[in-house]
């Protein structure tokens, strides 16, 4: 086990096991997921279709978030036509209706679309946990290969079930080519 | 997104003998290499055209729309047929990065990075023409929904209004799913680039992207939402931009097949603007690996296609004309063809109909000095498309005393001009700094990044395993 270089003593934040390529990654997802651990997470440069299944997570909440601002931006945007139209300052154009609904679908179309696009990528922020730039993760210089080639699973000292000793045995088992201990 | 439905065996999305880290590399290290001398020309030039574009725009404001060719009739010139053209171009972008996501084809994730930054240019070079087209730039806010001067709102009625809401909704949802998708590919070069400075800056933009599948998830969640958002936002917009014209009661205008003829209209001239810049990008830098000619021979297949049905709008609102026998409507489609700006209408027709027709061959698609020619051939036709519906239905209306020619100012041609070196600008310091090509998903359809691709044990597969099971599928 390699130690990364760290001149004042500060806590441990886990153990990283790096895997070769995305079928033993998820092959030892699985693995440590049945061996009980909750808080550990699988790190590729791109998405592994069956990851999710693999760690025993649940759906993304994502899209109940963009449906609540999707109704908001649909009433919103309605709201703010028929008020503006026929109550803040009604005026007869061409003879036409003070509430013509045909003509506000566009915009309360737009709207509808402009909100939930804002609930889609703040709200993943948001259950993504960004902007944090500041990762433990970051202080290897290993997992610096995550956005390139590299595939990792870390472990976190925060588990319940985590020893030092019997966690990297574990991960020695599901095939890891190294295991290295990170610090906050 | 696997490419191998079982059933038909496909060419391989990604070709030459890759692996994850020589894509990184391909894509990730154009952006560390010493720039070329080309860009420095190309960014000087598109500078120039940039500041032609500022002195055109701060004389028309200084003096009015006057210095434009618009005469009494002609109330609407080259800016609506700019913006319009501009906007339709943009719709190429989305239609690759949403409805190709959603139909799973694999092959739009090689082009989809900057096709979607083509987008947001064009809709930006768009954005100019009707902000500056309603000659008191100082009153622009009276279209936001705000009260003015005298508590009167907007008229919510206007389609002019409805405009104003899909453009600039369709700019902000674009710009969003094109910062979305490249927050992992930020991350990647924020753990690549040397230099300590730009680290930390695409280390800024890349919010702590650490790969995690807890990320991920979410990620591709957000994906497939804004996917699912944006397929019908661009059928919307340019459907608000024909309502434009659709809605008022001008003949040639007032026609219910305005909306699907320029959403096709749209969508074949923005894949010509597409194959235009794809087949130089791949060219100067190499992706010849990445942008192979299948793709080429895809985008092909669909100017193909919207350009039919560009050509069958042509003609039925030609026979619908005739069919619905309003006079005034019968004589404004038989001028297009045989009046004053039948010119026009004669090039429009050949350049959009009649050149795509080459690629019913194979051989034409596949061959990239053609597809190179025949994309430039098609944004030609498609701005004539729009000069002849803008100009020829104003010009010759229902009072013929009042009839005019309308030709366009210098300043009309200059600010046009000018529009290339705004789009031109951006596209080459978009090619500079940031990863032309979305690095992950590249690396999504590539057959090693199934789980199944690998043994039991989570060892490559033998080759001669992969010949066994061939022959085991085909018994």
């Amino acid at each position: 086990m390699s130690e990364t270089k760290s001149t004042q003593v500060s806590r441990p934040f886990g153990l990283l096991a790096e895997y070769k390529n995305p079928g033993k990654l998820m092959r030892a997802a699985k693995l440590v997921n049945r061996a009980g651990y909750t808080k550990y997470d699988a790190y590729s440069p791109f998405p592994i279709h069956g990851m999710d299944d693999a760690m025993g997570l649940k759906d993304s909440k994502l899209g109940w978030i963009v449906l609540s601002h999707a109704l908001v931006g649909f009433s919103g945007g309605l709201f703010l036509q028929i008020w503006t139209s026929s109550i803040a300052y009604p005026i007869n154009i061409s003879g036409k209706p003070f509430i013509n609904l045909p003509a506000f679908i566009p915009v309360t179309f737009e709207l509808t679309i402009l909100l939930s696009a804002f609930a889609a990528v703040f709200g993943m922020f948001f259950l993504a946990n960004m902007p944090k730039h500041h990762n433990p993760l970051f202080n290897s210089d290993n997992f610096r290969k995550v956005t390139d080639d590299g595939f990792f699973i870390c472990i976190e000292t925060d588990d319940d079930l985590y020893n030092e000793a019997e966690t990297e045995k574990l991960l020695m088992e599901t095939g890891a080519m190294n295991v290295e201990k990170i610090y906050e | 997104m696997s490419n191998t439905s079982g059933y038909v065996k496909e060419e391989p999305l990604v070709q030459g003998n890759h692996t994850f880290g020589s894509i990184t590399a391909l894509v990730a290290d154009i952006v560390e290499r010493p720039t070329p001398m080309w860009w420095y020309i190309a960014f000087g030039i598109s500078n120039l055209l940039m500041g032609l574009l500022l002195i055109m725009l701060g004389y028309l404001i200084w003096e009015g729309t006057g210095v434009w060719g618009l005469n009494n009739t002609v109330a609407w010139g080259w800016a609506i047929v700019n913006f319009v053209w501009w906007v339709g171009i943009g719709h190429a972008g989305t239609l690759i990065s949403a409805i190709l996501f959603l139909f799973r084809q694999g092959w739009r994730t090689a082009i989809n990075r900057f096709a979607e930054a083509m987008t947001i240019f064009a809709v930006m070079c768009a954005g100019i023409f009707p902000a500056v087209h309603v000659g008191r730039i100082w009153v622009i806010y009276w279209v936001f929904p705000l009260p003015n001067q005298m508590q009167m709102w907007p008229n919510f009625n206007s389609p002019l209004l409805w405009d104003v809401f899909a453009v600039s909704t369709y700019f902000t949802v674009s710009l969003l799913f094109w910062y979305v998708g490249l927050i992992p590919d930020l991350a990647t070069l924020r753990d690549r680039v040397k230099s300590k400075l730009a680290a930390k800056l695409y280390g800024v933009f890349a919010l702590g992207w650490t790969g995690g599948n807890r990320q991920w998830q979410h990620y591709e969640k957000s994906y497939l939402l804004l996917a699912g958002l944006a397929t019908p936002l661009v059928l919307s917009v340019h459907t608000i931009v024909s309502f434009d014209f659709a809605v008022s009661i001008i003949p040639g205008w007032h026609t219910t097949i305005f909306p699907p003829y320029f959403v096709a209209g749209a969508i074949f001239s923005g894949f010509a603007m597409v194959m235009t810049l794809m087949l130089i990008a791949r060219k100067l830098y190499n992706l010849e690996d990445i942008m192979t000619i299948n793709h080429i021979e895809k985008v092909n297949i669909i100017i193909l296609l919207t350009g039919n049905m560009v050509g069958f709008a042509y003609i039925m609102e030609f026979f619908i004309a005739w069919y619905g026998g309003v006079e005034y409507e019968k004589f404004a489609f038989i001028n297009r063809a045989v009046g004053p700006y039948a010119w026009a209408y004669w090039l429009m027709f050949c350049c959009n109909v009649f050149a795509p027709q080459l690629f019913w061959s194979k051989k034409m698609r596949r061959n990239i000095v053609v597809s190179f020619i025949i994309s430039i051939i098609v944004n030609i036709g498609m701005w004539f498309e729009r000069f002849v519906i803008t100009v020829t239905s104003l010009a010759q209306d229902f009072i013929p005393s009042s009839w005019a020619y309308y030709s366009p100012t210098f300043v009309d041609v200059l600010t046009y001009v000018g529009t290339f070196g705004l789009f031109f600008t951006h596209f080459l310091l978009f090619l500079r700094f940031l990863p032309m090509v979305a690095i992950a998903e590249i690396k999504m359809v590539m057959p090693q990044a199934d789980p199944h691709y690998y043994d039991e044990n989570g060892d490559e597969p033998e080759p001669e395993k992969i010949a066994e099971e061939a022959s085991k599928d085909k018994s």
